[in-house]
Order: C-alpha cells, then sequence, then structure tokens
C-alpha cells in the first residue's frame, strides 16, 4: 500500500523534476519527497485513529493507578504508561509533581518521564513504516528498559532526598486519597471525535518543522555520503564509537519525529544498529532544554545523577545491541 | 470582580490561554483580572497536572487545553 509513495517519488523527481536516479541530488530529493508525504499521510491517518481509542485516557487515571501499585510492578507499568499517555513536554513539572504528591515513588515517576519521550505513538508508527518491525521492537524494548531500570536505581539511591524541599514534603505528606479530578463519565462519539480532531492538530502543528528537518537531513545523508563511508569507518561496531555517538546526540536537540528519518537513513548506510539507537536516543532524551525545567522540583545533584545514568544506559544498551546484532 | 488564574509553566498555550480569557471578557463587559501563574508549587496545590489549568475565584474550572471561547463564556457569564 505505500508503494505508493514510491511511486509518487520516482514520478516528481525524475519525471517532473528531470532529476536523474543515479545523480546524489536526484537520490536526495527523491527520499525527501518519498518520506515527507508517506510521513504526513500516515500521521494524519493514525494520530486521529489512536486519539479516538485513547480519549478516556488521561493523567490522573494514571496518577491513581500507579498510587495503588506495588513497588515492582510499578516501574514497569509507569514506563509502559509513559510510552501510552499523551502529554505535552510543558506539563513534565506539574505532572511530576502530581505524581510525587500522591506518594508515588520518584523512581515511578521518572520511569514514566523518561519513557514518555522515546516512545510514542508517533515513533512507533514511523519506525515501523521506515526501518521495519524488527527494529521497531527493539527500539520499544531498549526504550522501556531504559525507563524501568532507571527508576529502579534512583529508587535504590533514595532519590526523593534530592528533591527540592517542597516537594520533598509534598511527597512525605501525601495522601492516599485521590485529589479531585474534574469529569470522568464515560464519552460519546462525537466527544470522541472532537478529542481526536484537536488531538492531531496540536501533535501536527507541533511536529511539522520536525517532520521537514528530520526528512531533510536523512535525504542529505542517503545522497550525499557514500555507502562505504560508515561501513569502512564505524561499520564494526567500534566500542569508542557507541559512547561518542551518545555523546554527538547531547547537544543536538530533537524529538523523535524528527530523528527517525535520519535513523533510517543512517541504518541503511550501513551504522550498526546499536551505535544508531545510542545516539537517537541520546538526542530525543538527554537534551539540555528539557532537562534545565526539571532543575525548579530537583537538585542540581540529582539532576545530574539522571542524566549521567541516561548517559550510561545509552552507551550499554548500544554496546548489547552490537554485539547481539553482530553475532 | 472575578479573579482569574492560569496555571502553567509559562508555554505558548499558557500565554494563549490568557488572552482569549480576557479578550471574552472584553467582548462580554466583565471585568475580571487576570493573573498567570508559573510557580511549580502554586500549580500542585490545586491539584492540577495538565497545564494550561484555569482558576476562576479559586475553583478549578479547566485543565490540559486551550479553552473554547463559548466555554470561557459560559465561565464568566455564569
Amino acid at each position: 500500500m505505500l508503494s505508493i509513495f514510491t511511486d509518487l517519488a520516482d514520478w516528481m523527481a525524475f519525471s517532473l523534476f528531470g532529476l536523474l536516479p543515479e545523480s546524489k541530488l536526484g537520490q536526495s530529493i527523491h527520499f525527501f519527497i518519498e518520506d515527507t508525504t508517506k510521513i504526513f499521510f500516515l500521521l494524519i491517518v493514525m494520530i486521529y485513529c489512536i486519539a479516538l481509542l485513547r480519549a478516556s485516557l488521561n493523567i490522573e487515571k494514571v496518577r491513581d493507578y500507579l498510587a495503588k501499585k506495588h513497588k515492582a510492578i510499578g516501574y514497569t507499568m509507569g514506563a509502559f504508561f509513559g510510552a501510552i499517555t499523551p502529554f505535552c513536554s510543558c506539563s513534565s513539572i506539574p505532572v511530576f509533581l502530581g505524581f510525587t504528591s500522591a506518594g508515588i515513588p520518584v523512581g515511578i515517576t521518572m520511569a514514566f518521564l523518561l519513557t514518555s519521550p522515546l516512545i510514542n505513538e508517533v515513533a512507533v508508527l514511523l519506525l515501523i513504516s521506515l526501518v521495519g518491525w524488527q527494529i521497531t521492537l527493539t527500539y520499544i524494548l531498549v526504550g522501556l528498559a531504559i525507563g524501568i531500570i532507571g527508576g529502579l536505581i534512583l529508587d535504590l539511591i533514595h532519590a526523593e532526598r534530592l528533591l527540592q524541599p517542597f516537594a520533598r514534603k509534598a511527597y512525605e505528606n501525601a495522601s492516599t486519597v485521590s485529589v479531585s479530578t474534574m469529569d470522568d463519565q464515560s464519552l460519546s462519539f462525537s466527544e470522541r471525535h472532537e478529542f481526536a480532531k484537536q488531538e492531531l492538530l496540536d501533535i501536527l502543528q507541533r511536529v511539522w518543522i520536525w517532520v521537514f528537518i528530520g526528512v531533510g537531513l536523512g535525504a542529505a545523508l542517503h545522497g550525499f555520503v557514500p555507502d562505504a563511508w560508515f561501513e569502512a569507518n564505524l561499520g564494526h561496531g567500534e566500542w569508542w564509537s557507541v559512547p561518542v555517538a551518545v555523546l554527538a546526540g547531547v547537544p543536538l536537540y530533537s524529538n523523535a519525529t524528527g530523528v527517525i528519518p535520519v535513523m533510517e537513513s543512517l541504518i541503511t548506510k550501513g551504522l550498526p544498529i546499536g551505535t544508531t539507537l545510542a545516539f537517537c536516543m541520546s538526542t530525543v532524551a538527554a537534551s539540555f532544554p528539557e532537562f534545565i525545567l526539571l532543575k525548579q522540583v530537583m537538585t542540581w545533584k540529582l539532576l545530574s545523577i539522571i542524566f549521567f545514568l541516561l548517559l550510561v544506559s545509552f552507551t550499554v544498551m548500544g554496546w548489547m545491541l552490537n554485539l547481539f546484532y553482530a553475532v | 470582580m472575578k479573579q482569574v488564574k492560569v496555571l502553567g509553566s509559562g508555554c505558548a498555550k499558557c500565554v494563549k490561554t490568557a488572552e482569549v480569557i480576557q479578550s471574552v471578557a472584553n467582548e462580554c463587559g466583565v471585568s475580571i483580572e487576570v493573573t498567570k501563574e508559573k510557580n511549580p508549587e502554586v500549580i500542585m496545590s490545586y491539584g492540577v497536572m495538565s497545564t494550561p489549568a484555569v482558576i476562576i475565584d479559586e475553583q478549578l474550572v479547566h485543565s490540559g487545553s486551550i479553552p473554547s471561547q463559548k466555554l470561557v463564556q459560559s465561565w464568566l457569564q455564569g
């Protein structure tokens, strides 16, 4: 079904613009047209459908659910809900405080917040259509694992001691009584449609620019970096290439939508999967601007611990995947 | 005069929410005072997790999105 976008790109790049299929520019433009049209088509259809389904899932329900769970299940569920619950990154502070003041351990809250930017329906959708289900599954499992393990470690070191005083007090005084939730009736179809429409517009407004930037970079890599370059220089999973990829991702800031087309290009150019994932996840989850936001509720010490933890776990995951896929 | 508070981290949506409320109030001739609250501690004290949220006379009336004009009208005239 998706080959229609390849045909469209063939026609536009090679007939309409008269570019040669063998030329660098022709290949780049072809990649750009195929990926942008495919991505926007998928985004529009799928965001709407998924939003219809999850119209009744909100952050308050997730909090009430997690507050009742045993710790061990809590990390897994925290990471899982992080992946499926929609919320804008500008809400991460209120969400953090809402969870904390409901007595949810910092580790579970962080499992939720770490997984959230890494895995969401848009990312999964793009991965499946661009790099296939195997890499998609790997990506999801790695994302969940990082949330769960990160959460566990934070509780082991008693991260709640390192919160800002007011947040720590809120955690210690947490009541099991749930805070006022506003409306909680089942939704009619027209309410669901309204929600889905709003959600679609919201997400498109937020990600369209990233799609163009991401696909643009991917297209440039695809057309202009020689196939043999990555293979020759980084293709054997040299151990140092993974930490270098992670560090390279830190100053770069993108969301999952922007980075996945780049990922497609890197993988088809022969960069090992572990190195590629390490780079992409670091770009998405370990970005300074969003991290600085968390300073409002955490001390510098905790913030540095989490940052360091992320860098180490991306590196270890990268190494493991490179080993696994090399066999 | 109604006291309106818009809770949020100061992102674009919160600014827009405050603007919508002020413009509806002007249209309907209702006198209100809109303040923006960015302090996370205060936001927490209202039990709000999705921003922007709207508080009118210390009552939480809305959270999680930019409210529609119609909705704002119903709060101000109610």
